[in-house]
């Protein structure tokens, strides 16, 4: 979340206290749908889009989000129950979580980034989808994901961090201007 | 005279020449009388003198058969007799293994004695209890067959429950010599000390039994420990005669005895109750490590628990409290009412002025904690620490930062916010180790006060269990209704503090948004309360709090 000038809070913001930051740049090789994951220092998983993904550039608004992915699976329909969070639909790296169309009929999946139990998707922004627009990394969350325990530490493997995505965003925009108009 | 029959007398002889000792055979004849089985070398001769001058029923011819009897078991058994000097060659009782011999004597009970006086106990009671190896029971099961064989011809009016256990008979055997080795009396108290004496298993007979056993009871063995299965007394008795095939009837001669193994001590928990503040941000309620690193320099409880556990010489302790708070919160007004086991002290008896000086070393040792009304409490206090949890009412105080300035009107709209119910998700931050529900939560009242255009302290009366952090930041939105939403901007939260107990009427005073607020209305905001509800805050502990705003408050402004 970026905090401008006399706006600042004094200190880390909540994201900054409790997460940290991975990215996934061009999920699938779509050209710049970046994903981001937050991670939490207690292993749970927070995905978002990133702040560079299309559906958030060029004032796009939203006509549709599906978490229904297939005639057999909604992630509408993730059950968790008890501490061990039983139930949840399982995600790997590939599996899509939900699909946005927006008003200019662009189509967008999104997906997981990481391997895990499902525990939540965000309901709110079925509702309310300028929640997405306005507050991707915070209210507009997509999901929120468990890793195994034993994979916790490997979410960040796959990822860039936040100064590889930079970088990698530095680098997009430097190829866009070379390229001759 | 010993209170044999003459029915007895088979019974007797057959167990004499088994090779039982004198105590075991007065155990199977299920002589209830506990002096009997002190010294008998002693108490045969009072008891000898006593009973000459009663009258007794069986006839005198009958009773002198008896004393030949006995007196002809003391000397193949050859024990108990305080004249005889303990040899190598003495034959031991099969059934018992020595444990109803040697162990009986003077000597051992002086072992014991000495045992308890080297840790330097207080107490006011003994309870003696004994460990002792599983094979006894088979072996005494064994020598009940072998005596109930020979007996099916006559009426057996006695069954396996009569006669007298073991350890019973240990204890009346011994618990005297002990007592008088200390000079005290063996009654159930509640401070008494525990003192075990261990004997260690002998496997080779529970293993003869291992392949019948297995056949004969279709439980099938849950535990692979067989030395457990054959505790387990009653698992003994439903094992029928031909189970017992393979085990000798009578018992065989034992090729190793028992021995004592340890003598330990435990005297029995002490509790202690009281109320702490916590003064620290960076203080966590129980030591907090992971993967065997300490992540923080001590905790609540220890800090608690060492001036503890010195006084009363204890070594080990359980905490319990009346809920708990974040590292980064402060625990200010009352206290949080808080209770502590002192496992195994060495000392029990304090005097009033004694706890205050423990807590004042409490009070002395750490700027992070402050204990009050310590006392000794019963058992019961532990567990009453949780009741009532969800019932109680929580005061809070929370340093709010927002992303645009505060109007007056915002002030007024959260003062007048009254009884308003949330929705809260499990909180992300407890949701690895909490169910994912949502759980509705009620905030009675709030109070705002103005402290510069992006700060204000929000005080809150809330329903206990209410997550006050997500409230404030929203917590990615699932805590609704959140002070973002409210006050329509971002907001997050510095500082919390709490406040345990009932708070009566809060003195508040509400600052003019642009002026400084003074000292006084500053205290009040952050929880204390000078109403009458608050009889016993102490002159110190306020002006220590006053002190120690000033610092805290220094940083942020």
């Amino acid at each position: 979340m970026m905090w401008n000038g006399e706006n600042q809070p004094p200190g880390p913001s909540v994201i900054e206290r409790y997460f940290t930051r991975w990215y996934k740049a061009d999920v699938k090789g779509q050209a710049c749908e970046d994903h981001c994951i937050l991670q939490h220092s207690n292993r749970l998983c927070v995905l978002t889009l990133a702040e560079t993904h299309p559906i958030l550039q060029d004032g796009r608004t939203i006509k549709n989000i599906n978490y229904k992915i297939s005639n057999g699976c909604s992630r509408l329909n993730n059950k968790v129950a008890g501490k061990s969070k039983r139930g949840g639909q399982f995600l790997t790296e590939f599996a899509p979580v939900c699909r946005i169309t927006c008003t200019d009929e662009t189509e967008y999946t999104i997906y997981s980034c990481m391997r895990g139990r499902l525990l939540e998707v965000n309901e709110d922004i079925l509702i309310n989808t300028s929640l997405l627009l306005k507050k991707p990394s915070t209210d507009g969350y997509i999901a929120v994901i468990l890793p195994k325990f034993e994979e916790s530490k490997l979410v960040g493997e796959n990822l860039l961090s936040r100064e590889d995505f930079e970088a990698v965003v530095s680098k997009r925009a430097a190829d866009v201007q070379a390229q001759p108009s | 005279m010993l209170p044999l029959k003459e029915k007895d007398k088979p019974v007797v002889q057959k167990l004499l020449s088994s090779g039982c000792c004198a105590r075991c055979v007065l155990r199977f004849c299920c002589v209830l009388v506990q002096s009997l089985y002190r010294q008998p070398g002693e108490d045969e001769s009072e008891e000898g003198t006593r009973t000459a001058t009663e009258q007794s029923d069986d006839p005198p011819k009958k009773r002198m058969k008896l004393d030949d009897g006995l007196k002809g078991s003391e000397a193949s058994a050859g024990s108990g007799d305080a004249e005889a000097p303990p040899a190598p060659a003495l034959s031991h009782c099969v059934v018992c293994l020595g444990v109803l011999q040697e162990y009986c004597s003077r000597d051992h009970a002086r072992k014991v004695a000495e045992a308890v006086k080297t840790e330097d106990y207080h107490f006011e009671t003994i309870l003696l209890s004994v460990s002792l190896p599983a094979q006894l029971c088979v072996r005494e099961h064994s020598c009940w067959l072998h005596v109930k064989k020979e007996m099916r011809e006559k009426v057996m009016t006695r069954v396996k429950d009569d006669i007298v256990p073991l350890k019973e008979a240990f204890k009346w055997s011994v618990q005297g010599l002990i007592a008088t080795e200390l000079g005290e009396s063996f009654w159930r108290e509640s401070r008494c000390i525990e003192e075990s004496i261990i004997f260690p298993t002998l496997s080779s007979d529970c293993l003869l039994l291992v392949p019948s056993w297995f056949r004969c009871i279709s439980i099938g063995p849950q535990c692979s420990d067989v030395f457990l299965l054959v505790h387990n007394v009653e698992i003994v008795s439903y094992c029928p005669p031909h189970g017992f095939r393979h085990y000798p009837t009578p018992p065989g001669r034992p090729t190793s005895i028992c021995t004592s193994q340890a003598i330990q001590c435990l005297h029995t928990s002490i509790y202690v109750a009281g109320r702490y503040n916590k003064y620290s941000r960076s203080l966590s309620q129980t030591p907090w490590i992971i993967d065997g690193r300490r992540m923080m320099e001590s905790s609540v409880e220890e800090l608690i628990a060492e001036p503890l556990a010195s006084s009363f010489r204890s070594k080990g302790f359980n905490f319990s409290s009346s809920g708990r708070e974040d590292v980064d919160v402060r625990t200010l007004g009352k206290g949080r009412p808080f209770a502590m086991e002192m496992l195994n002290p060495h000392r029990y008896r304090f005097t009033k002025m004694e706890m205050k000086k423990i807590q004042e070393t409490i009070n002395t040792s750490s700027d992070k904690i402050a204990v009050r009304d310590l006392q000794i409490v019963t058992r019961e206090c532990m567990g009453h620490m949780k009741e009532g949890e969800e019932e109680k009412t929580k005061s809070y105080t929370a340093l709010v930062w927002t992303q645009k300035p505060i109007e007056k009107d915002d002030i007024i709209f959260l003062d007048d916010i009254k009884e308003l119910t949330l929705d809260q998700k499990t909180p992300l931050r407890v949701l690895h180790r909490r169910a994912l529900a949502v759980r509705q939560r009620v905030i009675h009242s709030m109070n705002a006060s103005f402290r510069d255009p992006h700060h204000f302290y929000l005080r809150l009366k809330t329903q206990a269990g209410t997550y006050i952090k997500e409230f404030v930041h929203g917590d990615f939105g699932r805590t609704k209704p959140n002070l973002c939403q409210l006050l329509k901007m971002d907001t997050d939260i510095l500082e919390l503090d709490v406040e345990v107990g009932n708070c009566g009427t809060s003195y508040f005073q509400k600052g003019n948004p642009g002026k400084s607020t003074g000292s006084m209305t500053r205290i009040v905001q952050l929880g204390l309360d000078f109403s009458g509800d608050f009889p016993r805050l102490d002159v110190e502990n306020v002006i220590f709090f006053f002190s120690f705003q000033k610092t805290r408050l220094k940083q942020y402004t």
